[in-house]
């Protein structure tokens, strides 16, 4: 029953996805790679898709994979399931905030576990990124010409601050180049 | 009070490119400046839950305003209107792109395309770890989640379940040392 296997796997990424959309996308990833339901290709370019598309990150690609693996009801059903957990948890947080009467800060069950999170959803990423590079998505030197240039010129804000390596790091600007890149290089020479 | 908030967030979420963490800014500026529905202090502490809770960030957002300021009917407008935009534009483009898939032209675009997203993922870690203060020895932690994840196949959900109960279950010595 690829429904309900959809609901629950997507369920369960929706009460894990500590961190953000990031996280969720490598949650997404390991979950429909596990099952077969997807190629690691597959997901990286419903990645690429979902980043120059307006709205959270983690709808778009549950909702692309939702459709991909399940049709329309497919897209409603991993979406439905994804915001779930959120709705439950959010409320009954929400309540408690204004319970508490918003002491939650200084709280040290609270805040160091929120810390740890922190870090172990950085590992969580960098295994999605390791698990992602296979040579069906590196095919060739290019491609990690590519990555690196990406990569560059995605953390050069952090070492200089300017308006031009500002610029040079939005993801949809560089998804669009490497887009060009691979255009030029791949499609013309035929 | 449903269609209000609705609305709002249709807006936000239709015209945001970038994913969660650009909406924000667009919707402190309708929720906290135009509208005046709650706080820029509130805002913050809003901001702060949204992150702590497990899922996005935006529809976590949406959640706390709708529930704050139209109650069940708030949060239903709130989250249809953050989550609605998206599904559809990505549903139309994922049925179009099934039909393009095939083409070498779009194959071709794909190729170049796919290290760099892999580089967008990897490379912004930079900044998260920068953010989160990691020190030498707390790297320890990301290096040791993403090998038991990566190498040993480890599911994600015991590793982060497993984060929580050691963290939880530190504090809990070291607060009871100290009382």
């Amino acid at each position: 029953m690829i429904y309900l296997q959809l609901f629950l796997s997507f369920f369960k990424i929706g009460l894990f996805g500590f961190g953000g959309g990031m996280a969720i996308f490598s949650l997404i990833q390991m979950e429909v790679v596990q099952h077969g339901w997807l190629t690691p290709q597959e997901i990286v370019d419903i990645m690429a898709i979902s980043q120059v598309t307006p709205g959270p990150i983690g709808i778009n690609c549950a909702t692309y994979v939702g459709y991909t693996i399940g049709g329309f009801w497919g897209s409603v059903l991993t979406t439905f399931a994804l915001v779930l957990p959120s709705l439950i948890i959010m409320l009954s947080v929400c309540k408690a905030y204004f319970w508490l009467n918003k002491r939650f800060q200084g709280n040290p069950y609270f805040e160091q576990t929120l810390r740890m999170l922190r870090f172990t959803v950085i590992g969580l990423i960098a295994s999605a990124a390791l698990m992602l590079m296979k040579p069906t998505t590196f095919i060739d030197p290019i491609s990690w010409v590519i990555f690196g240039v990406v990569a560059v010129l995605t953390i050069l804000p952090v070492i200089i601050k300017n308006k031009v390596t500002e610029i040079l790091s939005h993801p949809i600007l560089l998804i669009a180049l490497a887009g060009l890149a691979g255009y030029l290089i791949y499609a013309l020479p035929q | 009070m449903f269609f209000q908030l609705f609305w709002t967030y249709l807006k936000i979420g239709t015209f945001t490119l970038g994913g969660g963490y650009a909406m924000l800014p667009l919707i402190q500026r309708e929720v906290v400046d135009r509208k005046g529905w709650i706080d820029e202090q509130e805002f913050l502490n809003m901001i702060a839950l949204a992150q702590a809770a497990p899922g996005l960030i935006a529809v976590n957002s949406a959640i706390f305003i709708g529930w704050r300021i139209g109650g069940w009917k708030g949060v239903c407008g709130a989250v249809l209107g953050a989550v609605l935009p998206s599904f559809l534009i990505i549903l139309a483009i994922a049925m179009v792109f099934a039909e393009w898939k095939e083409l070498p032209a779009v194959e071709a675009v794909f190729k170049g395309i796919r290290p760099a997203v892999v580089a967008l993922i990897a490379a912004p870690l930079v900044k998260l770890a920068k953010a989160a203060k990691i020190s030498w020895s707390t790297l320890l932690i990301p290096i040791a989640a993403a090998l038991l994840i990566w190498l040993f196949h480890v599911n994600p959900v015991w590793v982060i379940l497993a984060t929580i109960c050691c963290t939880l279950l530190v504090v809990d010595i070291v607060e009871r040392r100290r009382r």
